[in-house]
């Protein structure tokens, strides 16, 4: 037998040899900094590693040296496959593009039983012909729809309350169904409702089309009916009821439910998620307070910074890691979505998380008057007269002419963050998104000024905080794992 | 553990050469098949005609001066209808090559390799060994057609090159629904063509089982004993999934392996997370890992937590994992999802102490080297 050799003569003897791969770095805290590279894996390391990393005087006998290298950030003589993984990775994570637009969302009617005060978009309103979409129109975005390049359709109907047009619910459904035939395209329907107007009819249609039903709860009740006034004041009763008849007649997991943030939300966190506990709900999506429609007119926006709303999302973080630490598996969502993008190569698709932008690309709204909008936000900044994503007509332009617009692929263009001032060196660009239409709506630019972003203070300290915790302790890095996996 | 080889007498030598046999029972065949069967001899039979036999009697009965008659011992009570055996009438050697009531039958290829791991349990022999795959060739053609399983080891098969798809071929012509697991480094497939030729066989079930010790590059190196081993076999994984083949990641769990093995796990589901399996493997203490055993020993029950979280990744990420070769007393509950009885069947051995465990039906057991040379000190029976 001959002789085994040890692990030094397997190194490489030199250690300033090493090649430096495209990674980005930033402060963590005080001590510590993140390093990211390119398929969004992240190390964290001191500032003096850092530093000794950088001027090519980090030990091939550093522990940090052999993380660096199995994670891709150096390459040496004794591993050069990284360009070819990271490559793999990066491929992996733009895969989405070449799909094109996955969900599209038919505004059926803008009327609306609730007179929400953060609603965006809603009308009290009796007149049909004004505010709801007509089967012509209906047709023509159905036929825009199938031209995607996606396998995968998605038809999500919105309103308004759009049970308040079932009947072209139905016929957007079955026509859509018809004109696939000789696509055949893997076609899925989700109607985002209130519940208040649900009833076994529709549910049945639900049920022989295989529909998801997607609501909104934004707390126990009295936060609830407040958040949502209606006639009768019990919009909370008739959501509750609602959940519990879509799962009796569809099952379980056809309902997802949705939270909306609002003031009077941020200092009931614990209450928010107790009562969707209580609702037998897996998971919560702790969203921040978009800033759009109303919201921006009556100020509440800018009734609470990013701060508030940051202090409101730890708070509520930490309950649901200490309720999983209990055993009760609950996922809060936005954390999942970046999550996903931290610990794997998955893009989660999430519209307001993308860059490029998922604006039309990701996502595409069909308004009830024939105008094709680059988002839902869209829609409602052109209902507060700005329509400068409006891609053009069902009725009048082709899809060439819509998804060519320059009120399309300019903003795209622009806010990519891989090229945009800040954020093309930002360690946290992989994990981040473009959206350009949350930054024109406060500062009439694609991209805005970062320092003043709210956008950019409140996910980078997301980011932060999700990666401070999964460093402290294992139990979070394994949860936070599964949910990047979900 | 089952004796597969051994020097037996011999009480008559007709043949010169050494060569592959079927085994029978029934000693009234049809004579044109005497002449390739060996019959496994009860006392009142009558073996003339065949071309082997072996009895347990000691004196010989009357038989053909062209049959081989070797006397086997209780060793070998375990041969049975349709097993195939090596016999070398010379030599009074005798191997069991493949036994018809076993899942677990792997085909030796060559003791020849490019890596020296530190626990190869099979060292390698730098001495030409082709008759192995030209007996493999031939192996196979005496297989039965449902056969469900076969494995093929070395050493490393790929140094074969052609010879070594030619024989994969052969085996889907001979076998076409018998599942095949290959033992391989993967470093030849860093050749695309290679790949593509491996894909070519185009076999509805066959995998490859390919080592990672760890997700540094130089420390994989060091397990194997060969420079620039972790990049040549990344990038034959890479290629193999490039060709749509299936691959299984094997990582041994030893001294070496164990500080790294949940971030070579996390490397695992970032860069490969398109392999079909990972198995976590337990030390068989044969081979190189005797002389190495300082080197390489830790106590499975010592390192149990970092397997469960080890698991835990590969479960986090929806990856198929298996824990092989480890003791149901050695592991934490959280792992039994993933926990396999994987040792041969020929080399499982158990405890005294296992004699009164209630968990011994669902336990894995030993290798029957652990059980002679280094097993965990917590070897301890369910009550």
């Amino acid at each position: 037998m001959s002789e085994f050799r040890t692990i030094e003569f397997y190194k490489t003897r030199e250690s300033s040899s090493y090649r430096l791969l495209p990674f980005r770095f930033t402060s963590l805290d005080k001590d510590q900094y993140v390093l990211t590279n390119m398929s969004g894996e992240y190390l964290v390391s001191t500032r003096d590693k850092l530093l000794d990393l950088l001027q090519h005087k980090l030990s091939n006998e550093d522990p940090t040296y052999v993380e660096l290298r199995s994670r891709h950030f150096l390459t040496d003589n004794n591993s050069s496959i990284a360009p070819e993984l990271l490559a793999i990775k990066l491929r992996t994570r733009y895969d989405r593009l070449a799909e094109f637009t996955g969900l599209h969302i038919f505004v059926v009617t803008l009327r609306c039983e609730h007179s929400c005060s953060y609603c965006q978009v809603s009308r009290q309103s009796e007149d049909k012909l004004r505010y709801d979409m007509s089967s012509e129109i209906a047709v023509g975005a159905i036929d825009l729809a199938l031209r995607s390049p996606s396998k995968n359709i998605k038809i999500e109907f919105q309103g308004g309350e759009p049970l308040l047009n079932f009947e072209l619910i139905k016929f957007v459904v079955l026509e859509a169904k018809k004109r696939n035939q000789r696509r055949g395209k893997n076609l899925a329907f989700v109607i985002a409702t209130n519940l208040a107007l649900i009833n076994e009819h529709i549910l049945t249609f639900c049920g022989q089309h295989s529909i998801l039903i997607s609501t909104s709860l934004d707390g126990p009740k009295d936060l609830h009916n407040a958040n949502r006034p209606r006639p009768g004041r019990d919009s909370y009763e008739k959501t509750i009821d609602g959940i519990k008849f879509v799962r009796q007649i569809l099952g379980k997991d056809r309902v997802s439910v949705l939270m909306t943030t609002t003031e009077a939300s941020l200092n009931r966190v614990r209450e928010i998620i107790d009562e969707y506990l209580i609702q037998n709900l897996n998971g919560i999506f702790l969203r921040p307070l978009s800033p759009y429609g109303f919201a921006i007119k009556t100020k509440s926006y800018r009734a609470y910074n990013a701060e508030r709303w940051l202090d409101f999302y730890k708070e509520g973080l930490e309950y649901i890691i200490d309720l999983n630490r209990q055993g009760i598996d609950f996922i809060e969502y936005y954390a999942a979505t970046i999550l996903k993008k931290m610990l794997t190569s998955e893009d989660p698709g999430y519209v307001d998380l993308m860059s490029p932008s998922g604006i039309g690309i990701g996502a595409v709204v069909y308004n009830y008057d024939g105008y094709v909008y680059a988002s839902d936000e869209s829609r409602m900044l052109a209902e507060m007269g700005e329509e400068k994503f409006r891609l053009g007509n069902v009725l009048e332009d082709s899809y060439e002419k819509i998804f060519t617009s320059p009120n399309l692929l300019d903003p795209l263009e622009e806010s990519f963050a891989y090229s945009v001032p800040m954020c093309s060196d930002c360690a946290f660009e992989p994990y981040c998104g473009a959206d350009p239409v949350f930054h024109y709506a406060l500062y009439r630019d694609y991209v805005g000024r970062k320092p003043e972003s709210e956008f950019c203070s409140r996910n980078m300290a997301t980011f932060r905080f999700l990666i401070k915790k999964m460093e402290a302790d294992k139990f979070i890095r394994q949860l936070f794992t599964k949910w990047a996996n979900n | 553990m089952l004796k597969l080889h051994g020097n037996l007498p011999v009480l008559n030598s007709a043949s010169r050469d050494a060569y592959l046999v079927t085994i029978t029972t029934n000693a009234n065949l049809p004579s044109v098949l005497k002449k390739n069967r060996a019959l496994l001899m009860q006392p009142d039979q009558d073996p003339k005609g065949y071309k082997a036999v072996l009895t347990k009697e000691k004196e010989r009965k009357a038989v053909d001066a062209d049959s081989d008659v070797f006397q086997i011992s209780d060793d070998y009570s375990y041969l049975n209808e349709g097993d195939i055996v090596r016999l070398d009438p010379s030599s009074g050697s005798m191997q069991s090559l493949y036994r018809k009531n076993s899942p677990h039958n792997t085909i030796l290829l060559t003791e020849q390799c490019n890596h020296y791991c530190l626990m190869c349990s099979q060292p390698p022999k730098d001495v030409d060994d082709s008759w192995l795959l030209q007996e493999a060739f031939e192996l196979i053609s005496l297989m039965p057609t449902d056969t469900k399983g076969i494995g093929f080891s070395g050493g490393e098969p790929t140094l074969y090159g052609d010879r070594f798809i030619d024989l994969l071929h052969h085996t889907k012509r001979s076998l076409p629904t018998t599942a095949i697991d290959i033992l391989s480094n993967g470093r030849a497939f860093k050749d695309i063509e290679f790949a593509k030729k491996y894909a070519a066989v185009e076999h509805p079930d066959m995998l490859l089982g390919i080592p990672i010790y760890s997700d540094d590059a130089v420390r994989h190196d060091y397990v194997v004993q060969s420079r620039g081993a972790f990049d040549e076999t990344i990038k034959g994984i890479l290629n193999l999934k490039k060709v749509d083949q299936k691959v299984e990641i094997r990582i041994v769990i030893h001294k070496q392996t164990i500080d790294r093995l949940v971030k070579t796990c996390e490397f695992i589901a970032r860069n490969l997370l398109f392999v079909d399996h990972v198995a976590l493997m337990g030390l068989e203490i044969t081979g190189f890992t005797r002389p190495n055993l300082d080197l390489l020993w830790i106590d499975p029950y010592e390192y149990k937590d970092i397997l469960s979280e080890a698991v835990a990744v590969l479960n986090n990420y929806g990856m198929n994992a298996s824990v092989y070769n480890h003791q149901l007393c050695t592991i934490n509950p959280d792992v039994l999802g993933n926990y396999r009885r994987s040792i041969s069947d020929w080399k499982t051995e158990f405890l005294d102490e296992c004699l009164s465990c209630t968990k011994r039906a669902d336990c894995g057991g030993l290798f029957s080297s652990s059980k002679q040379f280094r097993h965990s000190r917590y070897i301890k029976a369910f009550k």
